[in-house]
């Protein structure tokens, strides 16, 4: 019945309580194809939390989760990797599935880093390694894409180029993404729907109803609505992360 | 050709060589060395019940160290205990367990060097069965839970959340180091088999950039370690494990050589 519906996950009224302290409580929220929905909120407020319950990673959790996909493609927080372990980009690249080149080289070209594809993990920088990341989470051509905090320590013209990335390929694949982030104004003219959270919904809609509502002003200030202006601003031309330029 | 006692611990040195590359790997990769020695050490216990009951000393073995490990798992979830006390706890006193039913076990004469550090005269035609055929199984069964094993290695999360199974993949896992110790117990010794499991991985570290090339340089070195070992053992009549074990360990030494050199290339 869901799959009509286009729902790709649908999280009803759950929560999750680690030590005697609910991290999240009362959270319902649904991803559907083809589209892209945010997780805002302050730090600590349960965004990983969220992420990881639509992801099945907890086994004690209230209320339940329905899941209608298993492709699923994700991009944790934080990851690191042992010295002990030797990893080149390409290693990583076949970690979850067994993928041809040619996949890979078209994800590691979307996002910008065909180029470091034989270099080792441990010496690539932030921004680097989260391109390496949302590439491997894209080649599989998920169903579901669940992005924490994607582009953490991507410079900002890389920064919004990623976000247009993650825009086009939920586009052209068709697929959910949920995502989560705190870089208000680059997310929001994304997204077509923002859950706004603090350990609870705050508040939910589209990213102009959000931008209105009082708590989401209470929680990130008056400046934070007035960011919200959609960013129109236009290059006729990208700077690929190996130095060329390409026209667009 | 097998009658020769030198020649049957050199295919049972050459048949464990293959088997503690790859899964020594994992051992350093998952940080389990510690685990692996408790694992060790429980054999002794298993050694010790093989005699007394007279049955398969490989399977008596491999099924304390499965069930030390399942203790282990249990003791991590119901105490506050800190892991690496809980695996002290276990390797010391099943070790210590382990010497005193030899104590009481007067009736049968025990060659308690030899099970500590390895005998290179103790190793059978039955032994060679046991060694390559559970080893073939072994290497089976980690080319089977490869990826979700790998993956969880990488990152558990992110193997979990795309599909893989990676707490199969790790109690498997651990069923496969206690067969290893099962089967290398005699060559080996209780108290270095994990030598031989980490110290050539350590040594493929510093020359591989990837995974393959590391589990393969780690099965060139406990090849070469074995041959070395065993010759040196037979020539100057030392314990087999000690010697494989030293071995390993020069070869080691040599390749820091190979990292200085890369870090000097750096600056």
């Amino acid at each position: 019945m869901s799959i009509e519906n286009n729902i790709l996950v649908k999280l009803n009224n759950v929560g999750f309580q680690q030590n005697q302290k609910w991290l999240v409580k009362g959270v319902s929220l649904q991803v559907e194809k083809g589209k892209i929905v945010t997780l805002i909120g302050p730090n600590g407020s349960g965004k990983s939390t969220t992420a990881k319950i639509a992801l099945g990673l907890f086994k004690n959790i209230e209320g339940h989760v329905e899941k209608f996909t298993n492709n699923i493609g994700y991009v944790p927080q934080k990851i690191s990797i042992d010295w002990t372990l030797p990893l080149r980009v390409r290693d990583f690249m076949f970690l979850t599935d067994n993928l041809t080149e040619d996949v890979i080289d078209e994800a590691l070209s979307l996002t910008g880093v065909i180029n470091l594809k034989d270099k080792s993990l441990g010496n690539l920088s932030g921004g680097e390694f989260q391109r390496v990341l949302l590439a491997r989470a894209i080649s599989k051509k998920p169903d579901l894409l669940v992005l924490d905090e994607p582009v953490q320590g991507v410079d900002f013209t890389g920064e919004i180029a990623l976000y247009e990335l993650i825009k086009e390929i939920s586009e052209k694949l068709n697929c959910g993404i949920l995502l989560i982030s705190h870089d208000l104004h680059t997310v929001m003219s994304a997204t077509d729907h923002v859950v706004c959270l603090n350990g609870h919904v705050c508040c939910s809609g589209s990213p102009k109803e959000v931008a209105k509502n009082s708590e989401y002003k209470a929680l990130f200030g008056e400046q934070a609505a007035q960011t919200l202006s959609i960013y129109e601003h236009k290059h006729d031309h990208v700077h690929t992360s190996d130095g060329d330029i390409k026209k667009n | 050709m097998f009658d020769d006692f030198f020649i049957r611990a050199l295919v049972a040195g050459i048949g464990i060589a293959f088997v503690a590359g790859p899964l020594g790997c994992f051992v350093v990769w998952r940080r389990l060395s510690y685990f692996g020695d408790t694992l060790a050490h429980s054999a002794l216990l298993g050694v010790t019940i093989a005699y007394s009951l007279e049955f398969n000393i490989a399977v008596s073995i491999f099924l304390i160290s499965s069930a030390i490990a399942l203790i282990l798992i249990q003791l991590q979830k119901k105490t506050n205990l800190p892991s690496d006390a809980l695996l002290g706890l276990l390797a010391h006193s099943s070790l210590a367990v382990g010497l005193v039913v030899i104590g009481f076990l007067t009736f049968i004469r025990f060659d308690i060097m030899g099970l500590l550090f390895g005998d290179i005269l103790a190793v059978n035609k039955k032994d060679l069965v046991t060694i390559w055929v559970g080893g073939a199984l072994i290497l089976l069964v980690l080319r089977l839970i490869w990826k979700p094993l790998f993956a969880s290695t990488v990152n558990y999360e992110l193997a979990q959340a795309e599909g893989l199974n990676p707490d199969r993949a790790k109690a498997i896992f651990t069923i496969l180091l206690a067969a290893i110790i099962a089967i290398s117990i005699k060559l080996v010794g209780v108290l270095l088999i994990t030598g031989m499991l980490i110290i050539p991985t350590a040594m493929a570290r510093n020359l591989s950039d990837n995974p393959q090339k590391m589990v393969i340089f780690a099965i060139i070195g406990g090849l070469l370690s074995v041959f070395i070992g065993l010759f040196s053992s037979l020539e100057f009549n030392t314990p087999s494990g000690p010697s494989i074990i030293a071995a390993a360990l020069v070869l080691f030494i040599f390749s820091l050589l190979k990292v200085k050199q890369t870090i000097q290339l750096k600056n």
